[in-house]
């Protein structure tokens, strides 16, 4: 036994998915201690959040400002100013005007701006532009105009006739003075919740909900298992007939069907736990039972059987010990796939009820309800694929490491 | 050999164990298959009797249904002149304490999760002894081990895979000595074991017999070794007996093609071994 140990200590492949499993765990434990509070609390009004730092800008106004002179502090708030497609439109405007463009790049400000304050003509009618696009030509003309001279904000109170305070372009704040500053580093999804703290908890759930549906099926499918191969005859046509009859209803379609007739106020994490749990036993009954029948006319077993030991003790010494490691890799899977399960449930909406506890599936739903893939949110469902690839990988790295560890034909 | 002969004649005994058209078949319809087909036979108190053949001919099926570990699909076995009766737990377990078995393979026979102990505790309590003080059972095993030239202070607390595979079948004959059977069946005990552990299993199986009247039913591919040890010899070809008698009958004017055979096949030092009797042509090979 502590050789088997051994061996799984020095297998790279079990040490990496181990490693990396108690990483994720360890995480999930952890971060909530630097971050407490409801993953579901809804931090933010509007949708997607980008992720970065926030700070206060009513505290940055009223703290104490330093002046600092820097070069190109204009050209960088000016190139932070245009977007991307402001310098295309740009250029094109240029070269419809008959300046010489093929040499600038979109990306070069300096030049771009250059030859727009040169050049630009805000009474100059040049054909192929719309009403709307002349008009935008302005706006920006405006903004630069307004970027390049203003040089002080006036900042008045509600009410008050005197100005508050001013800023002047000079003015700086030391980030450490603004009492309010929040790092969201993967911003807030749609309802405004913050994604990492969200994605902890979900990551948490999401392995809960693993274990106990693979739990379920490998009781499920060891107990089937082991009474069909040991036992043999009648009893083994019947439950393979079972098993059998559960292969072939596509497990999927079983799962919406029970998902869906529970009813959104049944479904727990729990619940929708042991609903996969009770779909995904066959194949574990399947290879259990092949495994016993091989094992059953070993002569250990005949001895036993001589000895005059009863059935439960002969399956509970001188078989269940012999496939345990195999259960135990079988299992394994049954977690990761368990995991997947839930994220194809909720990804349809009948995963677990949504208000309460988040999941890695309905980080999902909720991710795909309010189109963050065609509006560019990858942070509200890219760390979430991540996280369900990561934990499966994991998983399935530990089975495949004991997999060369106990089947000796696997070995290098 | 000449000592062996001057022994008590076994082969007259009261009836012990018996067969009336045994046969099993595996399989159904087209596939069936008849491992073991009407087999009748007569094994008497005492008595070391070998069954002989080669792989395939259906011997350790035979021994399985003897054992009852197996169904017999057709005829009856007879455990001391009475219908063997298994039907429920209890009285399987009673009709083990009359018969017990050693298998051909060491290695295999043993649970390796559970340590030596365990196996010989099995023993005692099997006889009733479930509840004798622990010293008790302690000299009960130690006295096993040392029927079998093995050392119970050595071997206690230790797992089956830290002994040589000698070692495993001596403590086989060791549990057989703490259990005291009726009836032993022997699956080629010695097919697994290097040639000087073989002589010393024979002997201690010779000894158990002569000591508590056991039947041994000894089952072999090897007649040389049949015939030096047994009383009765049983040649199976195919699933049936084609020829069976006394050892010295059966082996030295063998009636039936099949034993002319085996006794040819057997190699003898300093003689040309004659191979013109192995007929390739057997669906065997």
């Amino acid at each position: 036994m502590s050789n088997t140990l051994k061996n799984l200590l020095h297998s790279p492949k079990f040490m990496v998915g181990f490693i990396l499993f108690i990483a994720i765990l360890l995480t999930i434990l952890i971060y909530p201690l630097f971050n407490p509070g409801n993953p579901l609390e809804m931090i933010g009004v509007g949708t997607f959040a980008k992720p970065g730092t926030y700070i206060s800008l009513y505290d940055a106004t009223s703290s104490q400002k330093e002046t600092l002179k820097i070069a190109n502090a204009e050209e960088k708030r000016i190139a932070a100013a245009l977007s991307d497609e402001d310098r295309v439109k740009m250029l094109e405007w240029l070269s419809a005007y008959g300046v010489d463009v093929t040499e600038v790049d979109a990306s070069n400000t300096d030049a771009i701006l250059e030859l727009w304050m040169a050049n630009y003509n805000p009474d100059a009618s040049i054909k192929g532009f719309t009403k709307s696009e002349t008009r935008n030509f302005r706006l920006i003309q405006n903004r630069i105009t307004e970027l390049m001279s203003a040089d002080t904000l006036i900042i008045y109170e509600e009410g008050a006739e005197d100005s508050k305070s001013k800023i002047v372009k000079t003015d700086y704040v030391n980030l450490n003075a603004i009492a309010n500053v929040k790092t969201l580093p993967l911003g807030t999804d749609n309802f405004g919740r913050d994604v990492l703290k969200e994605l902890v908890s979900a990551a948490g759930t999401s392995i809960i909900i693993g274990l106990i549906a693979g739990s379920v099926a490998t009781v499920i499918g060891l107990t089937l298992g082991l009474l069909a191969g040991y036992l043999g005859g009648n009893a083994d046509e019947i439950i393979m007939f079972i098993t059998t009859v559960f292969t072939v209803i596509p497990g999927f379609v079983l799962l919406i069907l029970i998902s869906y007739s529970l009813g959104q106020d049944q479904r727990g994490p729990t619940i929708v736990a042991i609903v996969i749990g009770c779909t995904s036993w066959t194949w574990t009954a399947r290879s259990v039972r092949s495994q016993v029948i091989s094992l059953r006319n070993r002569d250990h077993v005949n001895l036993s059987k001589l000895s005059g030991h009863s059935l439960g003790r002969i399956i509970l010494t001188d078989i269940l010990p012999y496939i345990a490691s195999y259960v135990v890799m079988a299992f394994i899977l049954q977690v990761s796939s368990g995991i997947l399960s839930e994220a194809q449930l909720s990804l349809l909406g009948l995963g677990p009820k949504t208000t309460t506890t988040p999941t890695l599936g309905l980080m999902m739903n909720w991710a795909m309800l309010y189109s963050a893939h065609t509006n560019g949110s990858w942070w509200a469902y890219f760390p979430v694929i991540l996280t369900i690839a990561c934990i499966s990988f994991s998983l399935n790295l530990m089975n495949t490491g004991m997999d060369q560890v106990f089947n000796p034909a696997l070995r290098d | 050999m000449s000592e062996m002969k001057e022994r008590k004649d076994y082969t007259k005994g009261p009836l012990c164990l018996s067969g009336r058209g045994v046969t099993r078949i595996f399989g159904s319809g087209a596939k069936a298959n008849t491992a073991v087909d009407h087999v009748d036979f007569d094994f008497h108190e005492g008595e070391f009797v070998s069954i002989v053949g080669e792989s395939g001919s259906g011997k350790t099926t035979l021994s399985k249904m003897l054992l009852g570990l197996l169904n017999v699909s057709e005829g009856e076995i007879l455990f001391q002149g009475k219908p063997r009766d298994i039907s429920t737990r209890a009285k399987r377990n009673e009709y083990w304490k009359g018969i017990q078995a050693i298998f051909q393979d060491p290695f295999a026979s043993y649970n390796i999760f559970h340590k030596i102990d365990a196996v010989l505790l099995d023993c005692i309590n099997m006889r009733g002894g479930k509840n004798l003080p622990y010293e008790k059972k302690v000299e009960m095993m130690t006295e096993a081990c040392s029927f079998v030239n093995l050392k119970f202070a050595e071997l206690t607390n230790k797992y089956p895979f830290e002994l040589s595979g000698g070692q495993m079948q001596r403590l086989m004959i060791a549990r057989i000595f703490l259990l005291k059977p009726k009836i032993l069946l022997a699956d080629e005990p010695t097919s697994m074991v290097d040639a000087c552990s073989r002589a010393t299993i024979l002997d201690m199986l010779l000894n158990l017999r002569d000591e508590t009247g056991m039947t041994i039913i000894f089952i072999t591919h090897d007649i040389g070794l049949a015939y030096y040890i047994s009383d009765t010899v049983y040649i199976m070809e195919h699933g049936k007996f084609v020829e069976y008698g006394k050892a010295d009958e059966v082996i030295l004017n063998p009636k039936a093609p099949y034993t002319k055979r085996l006794i040819s096949d057997v190699p003898k030092i300093h003689e040309e071994w004659d191979l013109s009797t192995v007929d390739l042509s057997d669906d065997q090979y």
